[in-house]
């Protein structure tokens, strides 16, 4: 127990780290570098609570694809090497509210739900009941949310289309 | 197994240690006896064939110093900190690939639930390395190259994570030893010889595996990425050295687990019907050995037998053919599995 809280010490600071980083950095591709470390501090914590099925989920979808596709639009259209002086805007105060009140609403909902509710790190849920659930109670919600998108991915489409 | 009774940290390393040592192996013999002798037989290059006299077995070693001796050069204008970086992210890739391969009941580093679906996740990780270098070099081929690279392997996953789920469901698991099991005590139409290999029912997953493996590998006919005679050699254009000695490695090393991972799924992997117990886990890595060089045989003869695909055709390739047929498979093995 002892080993998995300072494993989650030390993932937490590099995430914390990495995270300031990426809204620090000079460097547009470096920021989108640093937000790798963060994403894949996160898919380590889920490693740590045992739940490798969403770990194995978080390196396909965020680190395999939509941080590819972040690097492939950045180098596509500016990705200057060095210092970049235009990422820089002025809504700093508006960016750090909203932070600090998405800070508040997570607080709250998690306290909220779990309060001092001690999850058993040795209760390692299988694949299979992650597909047991999916495919049984949650099948209808699971569903809408392809066909929701599907619906996005036919709007992308019809909005880069020209003709 | 021994390793199993030790205290978790030297287990870990053990490991770690047995994998760092089955990369270069992995790459060296692949190397060897194909990008070296196969291919000096099929397209008459003599010149691997003199080194050191017999069958030029020194050309390996002399291409070892070659690359060692060179001078480690990085471009002026280059992103310094990425540019070292960049190979180190595609060999992690390629080390995570090697965690889940099993060669024996007991011979695997981490046997996970989700075996094969952690194998094609991490294989995605080596696309953020190739970017790294092609935007760090500070060269519009490296640039392109990357680009390209990135573009094709985002294409050709699709295909590979589909080709698997055919596999998957006649399976009906995720680990790659559970894969491995049902192989070896399936039974076609009650007859057990040989065990069940999946490529007698997934022939169409098999050879959509080994399409797009091969273009995950960047390989011909899928070389886009580095051809040398538009983008000098693509992504790899400025390194130099060891650090381009590390993106060949890393490379070979791949098409060396794509190809485990490929007998692991269609050819039984390590098992042989006949073969149980302690047996198994002494003669597993050799029977995994040779199914993966069949394997591996089939990949660099497409390699050294076809011409590039234009970068459009390549694209189309996936998306209109592949991709289709994939489906189609997914579609009658499900079909298949509810009816029987």
């Amino acid at each position: 127990m002892v080993a998995q809280n300072v494993v989650f010490g030390i993932l937490a600071a590099v995430m914390v780290i990495s995270a300031w980083k990426v809204v620090t950095t000079k460097n547009v591709v470096r920021a989108v570098l640093y937000l790798v470390v963060v994403l894949a501090g996160a898919g380590a914590q889920y490693l740590l609570l045992a739940q490798e099925f969403i770990f194995v989920v978080q390196v396909i979808v965020y680190i395999g694809a939509i941080v590819v596709l972040f690097l492939f639009g950045t180098m596509l259209t500016r990705a200057p090497i060095g210092r970049d002086v235009r990422l820089d805007n002025d809504q700093r105060w508006l960016a750090a509210l909203t932070s600090l009140f998405l800070l508040g609403v997570l607080i709250a909902v998690l306290s909220n739900a779990f309060g001092d509710t001690h999850v058993n790190a040795t209760s390692v849920q299988r694949t299979a009941d992650v597909a047991n659930s999916m495919f049984g109670p949650y099948l209808v919600p699971f569903e809408v949310v392809s066909v929701l998108l599907l619906a996005a991915l036919v709007g992308a489409i019809a909005i880069a289309r020209r003709d | 197994m021994v390793v199993a009774d030790l205290p978790y940290w030297a287990a870990t390393l053990i490991k770690t240690g047995v994998i760092l040592a089955v990369i270069p192996a992995a790459a060296l013999t692949l190397g060897y006896v194909f990008l070296m002798k196969t291919m000096a037989h099929m397209q008459s290059r003599l010149g691997p064939m003199e080194p050191g006299g017999f069958h030029g077995w020194f050309q390996l070693i002399g291409d070892g110093i070659k690359f060692i001796q060179k001078e480690d050069i990085i471009p002026e204008q280059a992103d310094r900190a990425i540019f070292a970086m960049a190979p180190a992210v595609v060999l992690i890739s390629t080390f995570l690939l090697f965690v889940v391969i099993p060669a024996g009941p007991d011979l695997v580093a981490e046997n996970l639930q989700t075996g094969v679906f952690f194998a094609l996740a991490v294989s995605s990780l080596s696309v953020i390395g190739v970017l790294m270098a092609g935007w760090a070099s500070a060269n519009k081929y490296s640039l392109l190259g990357g680009l390209r690279a990135a573009g094709q392997l985002i294409a050709y996953e699709l295909p590979l994570v589909l080709a698997v789920v055919g596999v998957v469901m006649q399976a009906g698991t995720l680990s790659l030893q559970g894969i491995v099991e049902f192989q070896q005590h399936g039974k076609i139409f009650g007859w057990g010889g040989i065990g069940l290999p999946l490529i007698i029912t997934q022939f169409v997953g098999f050879v959509l595996f080994i399409a797009a493996s091969q273009a995950e590998l960047t390989q011909a006919p899928f070389d886009m990425p580095l051809a040398e005679s538009e983008l000098v050699a693509g992504y790899t254009t400025e390194y130099t050295g060891f650090r381009f000695l590390f993106f060949y490695m890393a490379e070979t090393a791949t098409a060396f687990a794509l190809a485990a991972i490929a007998a692991t799924l269609f050819l039984g992997g390590w098992a042989v019907p006949w073969v149980h117990g302690t047996v198994a886990n002494i003669l597993g890595p050799f029977i995994l050995a040779a199914k993966v060089m069949v394997v591996a045989f089939l990949i660099y003869w497409i390699r050294f037998t076809y011409p590039r695909f234009r970068e459009d055709q390549l694209q189309a390739f996936a998306w209109k053919f592949l991709i289709p047929i994939s489906l189609a498979n997914i579609l009658v093995t499900a079909v298949f599995k509810v009816v029987f």
